[in-house]
Parts: structure tokens; sequence; C-alpha cells
């Protein structure tokens, strides 16, 4: 069965790429545009991993880890953090948030399949 | 979906944020400070940046790093966002602007511009005030700056960031040498979503491995904390890889585990043997095969965990030596995941693709499309006309049944056009909010102290005219600062504030949009405008004319009152260029000015220019069609109201004034000889300099909407002629220009008709 | 050679043919959308004579020329047996009005003679060169040079 990725990203441009990338390496893509809409979508979803971005409106990236984390039917799952630099204070609160790992954007398609391979089975 | 499409969709959001940018530094500076404005602000640079790294736009990244950077302090109220602050910051949106069409467009930027501004945005990052303005600025508040944030300060380049400089730092090929790792988990790898299992697996493939599983610590049974990690792993790799890429496996789990990597000293064979703890050979070949989900093959005599499924569960429940008890946690840990996994896929994906349109409620379409629909739609609308033209010249005994669907046919026709029309109807708020850049520029440039005030941006009209506008809108707003607004110092001395207000209005009054440009400044010097035309041989020197006539001379080719041609509103066009293109539009313009109070110039537009309501007429037995805008009256001349002037001229009184009367199949070159005025009907238009003049035309048909057809998509365009339509008999019936018409006749006899206009 | 004709794959390339009083002509038949009837133009202001007027072609507005007048011969007196050959030059629909089509010519290359040099300006601008063909002699008729409609030509 196809690996399903959840993705959060206010960017319409970052969703496209995330969408050809994720779809051409073979994985189910379920997109939501901020934290707010990926928690709603993610019972739905149902994802084996979750890649998202950190500034967003309505729920910021940390907000949205906090959230998955709290369900207990997904609080195991994967989640990468696109970061736009790697800023270390990001990454760490990030991590504090629950993040499994994260993606310096801009990312390149190898390297973000990489990440979803490292941290999924 | 290709990079160039996504490309495509990146500019396109360029341009959303670009705006959303601006518009929220404009709150700001009006004196709003919600969070969630400065947070959209932020975010709208932000994105920029993230979709330009994307796509190598390094100028891009670095200028919106910058300008991130800044707006972060603000964010973080270590920087107040004053009005000297936020003028930097609008350039800086502006040069974000700029930025982004070079990277579409190619093209070239004002790169010192972009410099200076990178400049003080990090001055202002770095808590420096910015340099004062060169306007003489009220007196600004004290910007409130925090030391520079360490986060900012940290030596970090902008973004330019490569893979490529990654894999090149890597080591190249080393001569194998064997490593010992220990790797300790703590519970929190587990709880953030990573996984031993998977981990050792990555390390598998750098090399040859050889793994045991250190289970000392597991508790007894009734201690167990079953989410806690009671496992460790001594590991022995040889690789050529060297340390660093073993470490970089562990790179998202380097805070959640202890990790030791050493060179072994002996033979990897026997480091296992040393080991103080009970080794559990450890098998990850398996991993790559995606077992079934079952924990069965457990063999306890040796405790091997053979199957990554139980790996995983058998770290975090810590049941490895129990089968019973794993089985246990394991339907404990996964049991709601597999539920969910359970519901069929395709019911899963529906309502993930549900909950996405949801969040949608917009659609992008081509413009292509539509315009093929609203194409389609005018042929329908044609189709009807000639279907019912023709079933009433047939059908004489007046078949009710057929004529009742006519007229619902024509109904829904007309129904379905509007609707079309609607999806083309565009707020006019990017074209206002262009302005307000086009203002900080000139207001700049002049060291004028200027704010632009904007009404009614939610005011919708066809895209086409929306695009048409922005050009003569520019040159309108540059007008009204270079010449409407006076100084600063003159403000101050006439007793105004000195910072001089542009208001941009838009509305729909009776089936039109009307745009009005309002400046509060000096108004029309008609003193000098008058003696400019005479100076021109616009007018002549004793020529009367009232003061709406010499406020519209500002229209007149060539005219301009600025005593020098400033590099502002110059560029060698006039207002006659302004007129010319809003009338190429179908609109009209015109301006009342009250000295000392300041100017308002209205434009009245057509809301589509896809249709139009027509005067169909009939000249030299050809069917033209008028548009009703330019209509005034229609009248019957009576022949003693015709009076010869000159050798060709003609005029009609009307109640008591001259009016020129154009025979518009002379002019347009129908026929030979003159009408006679008597045996044809006038229609009454307004032309420029608010002047009338009456068209000749030899009878009216009726008044219809027509659809409008260009000439010029095959032909080529026809001095006089606006466009085509098609009637319903098929025919092409031209759509007249009466500015054209007028200005045709006219010729460059200005200067006596403007007089006996005056005069009459 | 600027002519831009497809070739067909055997090397030949097929022509519409039509005749203009008593002489012949032919076109690409790549270039030619429609034949259709003549219905009545509407007339253009100031434009020139060989200009017929504009018509209504499925709703989009298609100039017609008298291809007679345009060569500087007797212009048509249009009836309902003329014809319209409805062409696409460059970007642009054009209809040309002309006698009666009278062939489908299938030629190579080779039977494309070069305009004779006793021809006039106007003919050696719009002929791209002349066919033999069963004893007729058929003009090949660059339609671009036909219908040149920049801006300065309609001033």
């Amino acid at each position: 069965m196809k690996k399903r990725v959840l993705t959060v990203d206010d960017s319409r441009t970052i969703r496209n790429m995330l969408l050809v990338t994720l779809n051409n390496a073979g994985f189910e893509t379920i997109q939501a545009e901020d934290g707010v809409e990926g928690l709603e979508v993610l019972e739905s979803a149902n994802p084996d991993v979750i890649v998202t971005d950190i500034n967003m409106p309505r729920l910021d990236g940390f907000g949205f880890i906090e959230g998955v984390r709290k369900n207990d039917r997904y609080r195991a799952v994967p989640i990468l953090v696109l970061t736009t630099e790697s800023d270390a204070e990001k990454k760490n609160r990030a991590r504090q948030a629950g993040a499994t790992g994260w993606i310096v954007k801009p990312f390149d398609p190898t390297k973000l399949i990489d990440a979803i391979e490292r941290v999924t089975a | 979906m290709d990079m160039n499409e996504i490309k495509e969709i990146f500019f396109q959001e360029c341009e959303e944020q670009l705006a959303e940018l601006e518009s929220g530094l404009l709150k700001l500076n009006d004196g709003d400070r919600d969070p969630e404005t400065v947070n959209a602000v932020f975010r709208a640079v932000h994105s920029i940046k993230g979709g330009a790294g994307a796509f190598g736009l390094d100028d891009l990244v670095s200028f919106a790093h910058v300008f991130e950077t800044t707006l972060d302090c603000v964010r973080s109220n270590r920087l107040e966002p004053n009005q000297d602050v936020l003028k930097v910051m609008l350039r800086s949106a502006d040069v974000l602007a700029d930025l982004t069409n070079a990277a579409r467009d190619g093209g070239n930027v004002d790169e010192a511009r972009s410099r200076q501004l990178i400049k003080e945005l990090e001055a202002l990052a770095n808590g420096e005030m910015p340099q004062p303005a060169p306007e003489p600025a009220k007196a600004a508040p004290i910007a409130q700056v925090a030391p520079a944030p360490a986060a900012n300060d940290d030596g970090f380049q902008p973004v330019a960031f490569s893979f490529e400089d990654f894999e090149a730092a890597e080591p190249p090929t080393i001569e194998p040498s064997t490593y010992e790792i220990v790797f300790r988990p703590k519970s929190e790898l587990y709880a953030k979503g990573n996984d031993a299992t998977l981990l050792l697996r990555d390390l598998s493939r750098l090399g040859e491995m050889s793994i045991r599983c250190d289970m000392d610590r597991l508790p007894a049974l009734d201690e167990m904390n079953p989410e806690a990690a009671y496992f460790s792993w001594k590991i022995s790799l040889k690789t050529d890889k060297g340390e660093e890429a073993i470490r970089s496996v562990f790179e998202f789990a380097e805070w959640d585990c202890e990790l030791d990597v050493t060179l072994a000293s002996g033979d990897a064979s026997d480091a296992g043997q040393e080991l103080p703890m009970q080794p559990v050979p450890f098998d990850l070949s398996l991993l790559d095969e995606g077992a079934p989900a079952q924990a069965e093959a457990i063999e306890d005599d040796e405790q091997i965990v053979s199957q990554q499924h139980d790996l995983r569960d058998a770290a975090v429940s810590t049941a490895a030596n129990a089968s019973n008890v794993l089985k246990m946690a394991q339907t404990a840990a996964r049991a709601p995941v597999e539920n969910a996994k359970a519901s069929p896929a395709s019911a899963a994906q529906a309502a993930g693709q549900q909950a996405a349109s949801a969040a949608t409620p917009t659609i992008r379409v081509d413009l292509d499309r539509v315009d093929r629909l609203i194409n389609l739609v005018g042929e329908l609308v044609i189709n009807q006309a000639m279907l019912s033209q023709s079933v009433i010249e047939n059908d004489t005994n007046g078949t009710s049944s057929i004529n009742m669907g006519l007229e619902e046919l024509q109904q829904l026709t007309r129904e379905i056009q509007d609707s079309v029309m609607a999806i083309r109807a565009q707020p006019v708020k990017p074209v206002f909010q262009r302005m307000s850049r086009i203002v900080r520029e000139i207001a700049d440039m002049t060291g004028k102290s200027v704010r632009l005030v904007t009404e009614g941006e939610n005011t919708e009209v066809d895209k086409t005219v929306i695009d048409k506008l922005a050009e003569p809108l520019t040159h309108m707003i540059r007008n009204a600062v270079d010449h409407g607004l006076e100084t600063p110092e003159k403000r101050v001395a006439a007793g105004k504030n000195p910072e001089g207000t542009v208001r941009l209005t838009a509305k729909h009054r009776s089936g039109r949009i009307v745009i009005e440009l309002a400046d509060d400044g000096a108004g029309i010097n008609r003193e000098k405008v008058r003696q400019k035309a005479i100076d021109n041989d616009l007018i002549a020197a004793d020529a009367n004319l009232s003061d709406e006539e010499i406020d519209n001379l500002i229209f007149h080719a060539g005219f301009s009152t600025a005593d020098k041609i400033s590099d502002i509103s110059g560029r060698g066009v006039g207002m006659d260029v302004v007129k010319r293109s809003i009338q190429a539009l179908g609109g009209r313009i015109n301006i009342q000015s009250k000295p000392g109070q300041g100017s308002v110039f209205t434009m009245s537009l057509p809301l589509t220019l896809a249709v139009l309501d027509g005067m169909v007429v009939t000249v030299a037995n050809q069917t033209l069609v008028v548009p009703l805008t330019a209509i005034v009256e229609t009248l019957q001349p009576e022949a003693s109201a015709i009076h010869s002037f000159g050798a060709t001229q003609r005029l009609i009184s009307i109640r008591n004034s001259f009016c020129p009367l154009l025979d518009v199949g002379r002019i347009l070159n129908f026929r030979a000889t003159q009408a006679n005025p008597v045996e044809g009907v006038a229609l009454l238009v307004e032309s420029e300099g608010g002047g009338q003049r009456a068209l000749m035309v030899d009878a009216i048909q009726g008044q219809r909407q027509v659809v409008i057809k260009s000439l010029e998509a095959n032909y080529t365009h026809v001095p006089g002629i606006a466009a085509a339509t098609i009637l319903g008999d098929g025919r092409v019936a031209l759509i007249l220009d009466v500015d054209a018409i007028v200005a045709a006749s006219r010729g460059q006899a200005l200067k006596p008709e403007m007089t006996l206009a005056a005069t009459g | 050679m600027t002519y831009a004709a497809k070739t067909l794959t055997n090397g030949g390339r097929e022509l519409i043919a039509f005749r203009v009083g008593d002489q012949e002509f032919c076109v690409n038949i790549m270039s030619v959308r429609e034949i259709r009837g003549w219905t009545p133009a509407t007339p253009m202001p100031h434009a020139p004579s060989y200009m017929l007027g504009v018509i209504n072609l499925r709703g989009a507005v298609l100039p017609i020329i008298d291809f007679s007048a345009r060569l500087g011969m007797k212009p048509a007196e249009p009836t309902a047996r003329h014809v319209i050959i409805v062409a696409q030059v460059g970007s642009q629909v054009v209809g040309l009005l002309v006698d009666a089509v009278s062939d489908i010519l299938t030629v190579s290359q080779a039977d494309i003679q070069p305009t004779p040099e006793i021809a006039s300006e106007v003919e050696r601008n719009f002929a791209r060169g002349v066919l033999a063909i069963e004893g007729r002699m058929i003009c090949l008729v660059e339609l671009d040079t036909v219908f040149p409609y920049d801006e300065r030509e309609a001033a």
C-alpha cells in the first residue's frame, strides 16, 4: 500500500512542490493549508508521516505538532518540519513540540524523500 | 504539473503576498498594532523567501531574508514600527516587488536602491534609527529599538542554501574502518515518532554491521512502563563512510539518545563477544521485506527479536522475553492505528479530499477559458437575436407558443450573459494597491508629504477594464501629487495640514463604475491654464470660457502647466493621453476644481468591454451602432434650425445655442455629398471640452445591447470605428467611435469652435 | 524562399486553384480554412477599394478582399455564384473573394517555375511562381503579400 503523507503548508508554491515530489515518489499525498486544517484532516488523512511548515496563519507548526502528539491515535506518527534555514532555535522548538526531524528548505526532492524514508518503515 | 507551472503559481502567489504585505504595512502605518497584522506581514515575506529559495532566485531570497529579519524584530517587539520604520519597510516592499518582477520577466532592478534598503533594514534590525526622512516630516516619534537579536546576529548567511555543498563536504571514500557504536535511546525518542529500528536500518546501509541488544535494564514485568525505553544496542559497523555519516544517521535523534561512536581497536567480530551483556543477534535483512504484522517469531531461548515490527514494539513495551505480554502490549500500542488503517483506503481518501475542498471555496480558472465561455455566450446572444428576427419575419400568424418560448430564451440568454460577465468581474483593489506605491515614490521625489486614502476597493469591474485602468490612473495620481498638491511649506502657509491627501474612490453608479481621484491641493490655476492655452494657440486670446471649459483645457493634447516637464508626471505625455485611454475604454473623464481646495477627477467607465448598450442607426444605407452613453439626446432637426457656416460647416440651433452638425456619412466617407439634415435625425453627443456636437444620421432603428467584436483581430484599427458587432440579421455592424468622429470633424479647428461654443 | 508550405511526404504539396476572370491562381491548401458562398459585406470606412468590407464568420469579423481588384484587375461584382476562400494569414483570418474554385492540385517543388520577369511589380510581389498544368498557366499566390494589414497600410 502507498504510504500516506500529510503536508501542512500555507504556501501554494510549496504545497505544489510537495505534491509533485511526493506523488512522483509514489506517496499518497493529503494537503492542508495551515495547522488548524491539518488537525481537522488528520483523522481522515490517517497519515504514515506528516510534513509541516512552521510559519502559518491560524495555527503554526509548533501548535500543530503539539496537537498531533496529543492525539492518542497519531502521537507516534513521524513529523518532519520544513524550516527555511538551519535555525537552531527553531529546530529546538520544533523538537520540543515533538517533531521527529526536519527538512531544510529549499528542499530538493531527493532530500525530502530521504528524510521521509528515514522516519518511516 | 511541472516545475514551470509551479513557478508560475509561485509568482501568482508572490503577487498576492506582496499585496498582503503592502496592505499590512499600510495598516501598521495607520497605527494598527494587532499582532496578527504583523504576523501576516512577516509571513508574506517569509513565503516569498521560501518559494524563491526553491527556485534558486538568490537576489530575491537574500533581500527577503534581510527584510524578514527586520520584520522579525517588529514581531518580537524589539522594534517599534513607527512611521519612519514603516517608510523603510514600504520602500522595501516596493523593492521586493521589483525583484519579484525581475525574477519573473527578466530585466533589471535598481541595485543601488536595494543595496541601500538592505543597509537600512539591517540598521533597523541592529537598533539604529532610520535616516531622517527627506521631507519636512512632522516630529516623528522616537523609535523604540531594542538591541539586535542574537539570532539575527550570528553571522548567518542569507539562505542561498545548497545541498551540493553538503554533499561535497562529505568525506570522500575513506578506508573501511570498524566502529563501535553504543546507542541508547531515551523514551522521548519514541515519543517524537523516531524509531530505533529505522535508525538501525539506516545504519546498516552504511556497511557491514553486527548488532547486539542490551536488555539489562529491563525491569520486572510489574515495574515496566510500557512507554519507556529500556533497551540499548551495541553495534559494530565496518564502513568506509566515516564517523560523520554514522552520526548523521542519528541527526534527528541526537537529543533523545545517548550515542557513543568509537573507532574499534581490534577485530570487529571479537568486539561483540566482550560485551558484559546478554547479546541479542539482530537480523536487519527482514526490515526491508515488509513482513506481516504478526508477533509470532519470538524465540524465547535465544531472545532473538527477528521482525522489525516486534523490535519496535519490543523497544517500546520491553516485553521481549514473554511473547504473550509482547502481544498484549502490541495490541495496546497499535490497536488504534490499525483500526484506523482498516477502514477502506478509498473512503479515507474521499474524506481527505472532502476536507480539502471544504477549505477552498474558490477555484482558479484560466482566463482563456472564461474568455472562451464569454465568446460562446456572445454567439448565443447573437444567434438568439437572429432566431427571434427570422421567426418574427416568417411567422405572420404570431404563433403565441413560439413567441413565448423565444421570449423565455431571450431572458435566459441575457441571464447567462450577465452571469458569465460576473465571472470576469474583479475588485479594483489590486490597482488601487499599486497606486499607494506610486504615491510614495512621487512623494519622495517631490519632497511632498502625501497620504493616499482609498475607498470602495472591493467595487468590481471587468478584468479587462481593471487591466487597462492602471496606466491612466497612475498618470493621474502622479499628476495629482506633482501638480495638484502644494509643497508642505506652501500648505502650512495656506493654513493647511502639511500632509496632503489624495483620495481614490470607486463606486457603481447606474451600470457603470465611477472612479474619483480627489486631491486637497491648490486646485487648477485657471489664469495660468488660460494663458498657456492662448500661448499654445489652443484658444483665442479673447475667448470667453467658462471655468469648466478652462479646467477641461488640461485634457488637450500637448497641454502641460508644469513650468518644466518634470520627470514625474512629464514623461512627454499629458492629460490628453489619460483622456484618450479612458475613452478607448468607452469611458469619460471630467474635472472639477476649486481654487485653494483641490481638484476632483471623475472617471466613468463601462463595467465590461464585452457588451455595450447602443443605439442602432442607419447612415447611407449602412447600419451603425452608437454607444448609448455618448448620446445626450436625439432630435428631429427643423429646417429653420440649420444654419450654414462657412463653406462646408453647418450648425444646428438647440435651445438658442449653436452646435456643430456633423454628417457621419460624410466623415466615414459613406457618401459623396452632404445629407439633408431635415430628412435625418440628429444625435446630440458630448465631446471634449464640455462642448456638444450633433451627429447626423439618416434614421434610428432602435436600442439594443450588442456584443463587442474586435476589428483588430482579423483586420486593423479603423479611425472613427470603435469596434464591430453582429446584429440579429447576422450581418456585421460597425460601432461608432464618437469622440474620434468629433475629433476628425474638428481637425485643427479647435480655436473657432471653442470660441463659438462659448459665445453661442 | 519564404513560402511556408507544408510539404507532403512524397515531396509534393497540395494547392487549391481558383479562377478570377479568365486567369487561374492557386494557394497552399494548408492555409485555407474553408470555402464559403458570398454574403453581402459591411463596408469599412476609409478602406482601400479592394477591401469589400467585413462579414460575420460564426461570430468573428472577417474582412473580405476582392482578389481581382487587389491585383489591379477589374473589381468583382459579387453574386451568389462567387465564393470566399477563408484563409489563415499569419495570426489573422481573412476572406478572399474569387469567381470559383477550380481544382485541387498536387505538385512537387520542381513543378513550380519562377515568376517570369516580364511580370509587373504588382504581380511579382504576390506571385511565388507559376505552374504549367495541362496547358493551363496557374499562378501560385503568396497570401502574405495580398493581405498586408499593418498599421501603415491602413492609415
